[in-house]
């Protein structure tokens, strides 16, 4: 119990910090610390990500930074696709199952360096501030929402 | 809303052809979500960039909203198969709100780059294990 709590924390400050989802990080952890099987922790980390998603999409549209009309379809034509993805994890077998998860933490983690060696390009901006904050991460820098319905 | 809204596909093309991009983007991100019980924003969020040219924050809080749809319908599948521990769920959940919440604070007042690679390597060793498991 207090595994799966220390989980959810962790999770969610790496969330909120990287802005990469919870669920890769709950499922090795529930499989880890809870000792679910590989099936049994993605459709727990699936349930999980829910409250998450919801809570933090309220604080980020409040900001204006959700484009509400693409989330709303994006979400409802999703459907299909993740009844087939679900069922397909169904049809694997947990080591078939557990060792593609590894692969795609892989991709997740390769994503994270490309986006880290891209930041770190060298661009005309002002320097850092004292302290390693630049002006950049401190301030949103959105657009306007483009509601194109 | 904007008049015309019952004329499909007259004179406004890019109207379905962004649908249709939202479709495949949103198709991947459940076979994604479905197939390894995460959110599917590894996919959605650089499809959107890519694709509909949105600008890295706004893709990421997009895909946010759409990962509540997309989680609670896989979840809801999960729940057919009886895969779902919802206590297990809550325990996970409910204390990953206050950790997003204090990682949203944090990413402000610290480097995100160290993290973000400690991350990484954390993900990889994880990989590892897994499948050594």
């Amino acid at each position: 119990m207090i595994g799966a709590i220390a989980i959810g924390l962790v999770g969610g400050v790496v969330a909120g910090l990287l802005g990469v989802g919870g669920g890769v990080l709950f499922v090795p952890g529930l499989v880890f610390f809870v000792g679910l099987d590989q099936h049994h922790a993605e459709a727990t980390s699936l349930l999980a990500i829910v409250p998450v998603a919801v809570v933090g999409t309220l604080r980020n549209d409040r900001y204006g930074a959700v484009c509400r009309s693409d989330a709303l379809v994006l979400g409802l034509l999703s459907v299909a696709g993740a009844a087939g993805g679900v069922a397909l994890a169904n049809v694997l077998s947990g080591s078939a199952l557990r060792d593609a998860f590894a692969a795609f933490m892989v991709l997740v983690a390769a994503q994270l360096v490309r986006r880290v060696l891209r930041e770190e390009r060298p661009r005309a901006g002002p320097p850092s501030a004292p302290g390693g904050q630049t002006a950049e991460n401190v301030q949103p820098r959105f657009p306007l929402p483009r509601r194109m319905t | 809303m904007v008049a015309g809204q019952s004329t499909r596909a007259t004179g406004r093309p890019w109207r379905d052809a962004r649908t249709l991009k939202l479709a495949v983007i949103g198709t991947l991100a459940g076979l994604f979500s479905g197939l390894f019980g995460v959110g599917g924003g590894t996919v959605i969020v650089p499809l959107l960039v890519l694709w509909l040219a949105y600008e890295e924050r706004m893709a990421t809080a997009t895909s946010l909203a759409a990962i509540a749809l997309i989680a609670a319908f896989a979840a809801a599948v999960q729940g057919l198969y009886g895969n779902v521990r919802v206590s297990d769920a809550a325990l996970v959940g409910v204390p990953a709100v206050g950790g997003v919440i204090v990682g949203a604070w944090l990413a402000e007042r610290v480097p995100g780059r160290a993290i973000a690679l400690m991350f990484a390597a954390v993900l990889l060793a994880s990989a590892v294990e897994l499948v050594l498991r």
